[in-house]
């Protein structure tokens, strides 16, 4: 695959303090890669020096074939964790100086907000201050000016935090619709539920390392851990029998009353897997039976900590 | 045509500026303001000038008789045949403002010896000095026809003098022209000292606008901050320009209106000596002597070098502007809000304010002195102390060549040493939120 984004042993201190260690990464196209990692991993500072916000101490940063250089600007759209808007200016002023600033000729940056303003409905906001905005129609106007220019990359710092429920359905929305028109798009966020449904990459980073990177739907197999959710309900003991509480159960077995049925997981090896199945089939009723695939934040949880005790 | 992203940047801050409803209201109710003050001021003392206060005069001398006339804010009521308890009384119930006692006495001097004013408070200095000239006047005349001088004669002796004084190369130069130059080149370097702390506040406060709005990362993320903070720069001194424009403008044009409408002399507002009477009449026909002196002041008004003035005027002005109000972008950078700017101010205003105090005490007095020299070569605060040396232009005499080189070549070298700094400052201050940053701070942001 084509990798559009390239980040090769890119290094960074701030003083004494090293925000990133020789990180290297590949971002193919059309693709939304999930930068994950808690807070102070490196995460805003790598976005910074794809930016070309702050320069890197080593290493390079390559656009779609070419080293990264100030033209490159026209080409991503960014927005930050800390974001804002002139809060004395009027709403169309601003979108078009931010569009200018961009690189966009005064009237594409008008036929560009016209389009953008009609498909969010908010063309009678053009003359009013941002500060006569809530906080929620300031949002939409700060997504219009990120991806207004048409960047080939985006890049989304903690993108819905701070936007209420509405507007995230909506960015979210949208960002999928920019994927699907080619565009590449980096998510930097540390909440999971949003990299489970967006995300067909992830990079982890953990004290300034990249300490995971793939396509997210073969991290998982790779972390699977061979545990399989049961529902059951046994023939005739009542009691948890003790062949399967011998082979392999995870945490204590409940019993659902109103099912009548016993709920464990057991962790079972490949060869094992046939003759448990058969075991559950002939002594009751096999009611479900499910591969537990390691959520995103259970990945994160587990490389993180591992990560910690090697060291 | 397409503009350039520093032209983009120029054009917002000057409009965010211009637009911004209290600078505008600044812009126009100040000259109403200043010219409201000047009026007022003129008008109280009008005021104060006419208002008269009675004062009853018992003479029981055979002298000075005639002598209490009305006098400009004095009116003189004469009182006779009454006692000085009687006339006490009297005086109080008319509701003067004092009483003057002359006692019966055989001398002129005895008469002004055991003179007394009673008043009920403590008398106003202007009254008191109004009367006691009346008698001093009075001794004086009596006192010199005694010794058998005219007043013609009086007059002869106190003709003024004064010493020729010239330049080695036989230019003339007359007394006092020292002050009105460096008066000249005072006004221009108050002048810059004002648009530094104005406009450099603007500058800083506009920096912490951006940041507090959070809006900073998604503009740097599309130019560089250096380009950011020249634009800045820029857009906010081309408003303050213009705010300049206007006031002189509007502020003079006003003052002149008004002034005529109103029928003010603006003389008023400058104390002049009042004309005398009898010999002093005489000594105010031979001021007209001056008048050459007056000549000679304004021939070097004229020598002034015009051109060269404004020229470097000009090149101080945005030098040392672009210096401070760096300084004042980086502070602006470094801190979150307002109230976290003071520590560093104070620093920057300090070498302002040395400037102009070094200005009115040394180069007033000794414009080529050591101190003088030092602080117009000193770069920050050149652009001041040299704006008031060069009313005396450059060469023999004056500013030297190579005092004016060394004070332009330091200027511009601090310039870019400073410009420079700030912008490291202002780079990696404008990302850092929710820090109080010490001046070590600053110095590791240096080498980030």
């Amino acid at each position: 695959m084509n990798s559009f984004l390239s980040i090769r042993e890119v290094s960074k201190n701030f003083g004494s303090y090293r925000a990133l260690d020789s990180v290297s990464l590949e971002i193919p196209d059309h693709i939304i890669f999930g930068l994950l990692g808690p807070n102070g991993a490196g995460k805003t500072t790598l976005i910074r020096i794809i930016n070309q916000i702050t320069l890197p101490d080593q290493g390079a940063v390559w656009l779609n074939g070419e080293a990264l250089a100030p033209h490159h600007i026209a080409q991503i759209g960014y927005l930050p964790e800390e974001r804002g808007l002139y809060k004395s200016m009027k709403v169309g002023e601003q979108a078009l100086y931010l569009a200018q600033l961009k690189g966009l000729s005064r009237q594409e940056a008008r036929k560009q907000l016209k389009f953008w303003f009609e498909k969010f409905e908010i063309d009678d906001w053009w003359n009013k201050k941002v500060q006569e905005l809530s906080k929620g129609m300031a949002q939409k106007i700060q997504f219009i000016v990120t991806v207004l220019h048409r960047p080939k990359l985006l890049i989304f710092d903690e993108p819905f935090s701070g936007f209420d429920p509405i507007n995230a359905a909506l960015i979210k929305d949208e960002i999928l619709e920019l994927k699907k028109e080619g565009t590449s798009i980096i998510f930097s966020t540390h909440r999971m539920e949003s990299v489970e449904e967006l995300c067909d990459n992830i990079g982890l980073m953990h004290r300034s390392k990249l300490i995971l990177e793939g396509r997210l739907s073969d991290i998982k197999r790779n972390y699977r851990q061979h545990q399989y959710q049961i529902q059951w309900i046994p023939k005739s003991v009542n009691d948890f029998p003790e062949e399967l509480a011998g082979s392999g159960l995870v945490a204590a077995p409940a019993f659902n009353k109103e099912e009548g049925a016993w709920e464990f997981t057991l962790e079972l090896r490949e060869d094992a897997k046939s003759g448990a199945l058969r075991y559950l089939a002939d002594h009751g009723d096999l009611i479900s039976f499910r591969e537990v695939i390691p959520s995103a934040n259970d990945i994160f949880i587990r490389t993180v900590k591992n990560q910690d005790a090697n060291e | 045509m397409q503009m350039s992203k520093l032209g983009l940047i120029i054009r917002r801050e000057y409009l965010a500026k211009v637009r911004n409803k209290s600078f505008v209201v600044m812009t126009f109710l100040s000259p109403f303001l200043l010219v409201g003050m000047v009026v007022l001021i003129a008008y109280l003392t009008s005021l104060n000038d006419t208002e008269t206060r009675q004062i009853a005069v018992l003479n029981e001398s055979s002298f000075m008789q005639d002598t209490w006339d009305f006098q400009s804010g004095i009116a003189y009521v004469s009182l006779s045949d009454i006692d000085i308890d009687l006339a006490k009384d009297s005086t109080q119930q008319m509701g003067y403002y004092g009483l003057l006692y002359l006692p019966n006495r055989s001398t002129l001097e005895a008469v002004a010896q055991d003179a007394f004013l009673y008043t009920q408070e403590a008398p106003i200095t202007s009254v008191l000095q109004a009367i006691e000239e009346v008698f001093a006047q009075q001794l004086r005349t009596t006192r010199l026809q005694n010794l058998g001088v005219t007043p013609e004669e009086y007059a002869e002796v106190r003709a003024p003098y004064t010493l020729g004084t010239a330049t080695f190369t036989g230019e003339r130069s007359s007394k006092g022209i020292n002050e009105i130059k460096a008066g000249i080149g005072g006004a221009f370097g108050y002048l810059i000292m004002m648009f530094i702390i104005i406009y450099g506040g603007f500058v800083m406060r506009s920096v912490i606008e951006e940041k507090t709005s959070r809006i900073i990362e998604v503009i740097i993320s599309s130019v560089k901050p250096f380009e950011l903070m020249l634009g800045k720069i820029i857009g906010t001194s081309l408003a303050g320009v213009t705010q300049f424009v206007i006031w002189i403008f509007t502020g003079g044009g006003l003052l002149a209106v008004i002034l005529s409408l109103l029928d003010i002399n603006p003389a008023i507002l400058i104390n002049r000596p009042q004309p005398g009477v009898g010999f002093e009449q005489a000594l105010a026909d031979s001021a007209l002597a001056q008048n050459e002196t007056g000549q000679l002041v304004f021939a070097e008004l004229l020598n002034i070098p015009i051109g060269l003035l404004l020229g470097f005027f000009v090149i101080y002005f945005i030098l040392g502007y672009l210096i401070y109000s760096s300084i004042y972008a980086a502070i602006g950078a470094a801190v979150d809000n307002e109230t976290d700017t003071q520590q560093f101010i104070f620093p920057v205003i300090l070498p302002l304010m040395l400037a102009i105090y070094v200005g009115f005490f040394s180069v007033f007095s000794n414009p080529n002195g050591p101190i003088a020299v030092a602080f117009s070569i000193f770069p920050l605060t050149s652009p001041i102390v040299m704006m008031m040396r060069l009313p005396s232009g450059v060469g023999p005499g004056g500013v030297e060549v190579w005092e004016l080189l060394a004070s332009l070549l330091l200027l511009v070298l601090t310039f870019l040493a400073i410009v420079w700094l700030a912008a490291k400052i202002y780079r990696v201050g404008i990302l850092m939120y929710g820090k109080k940053p010490s001046y070590k701070e600053l110095y590791k942001w240096l080498r980030y």
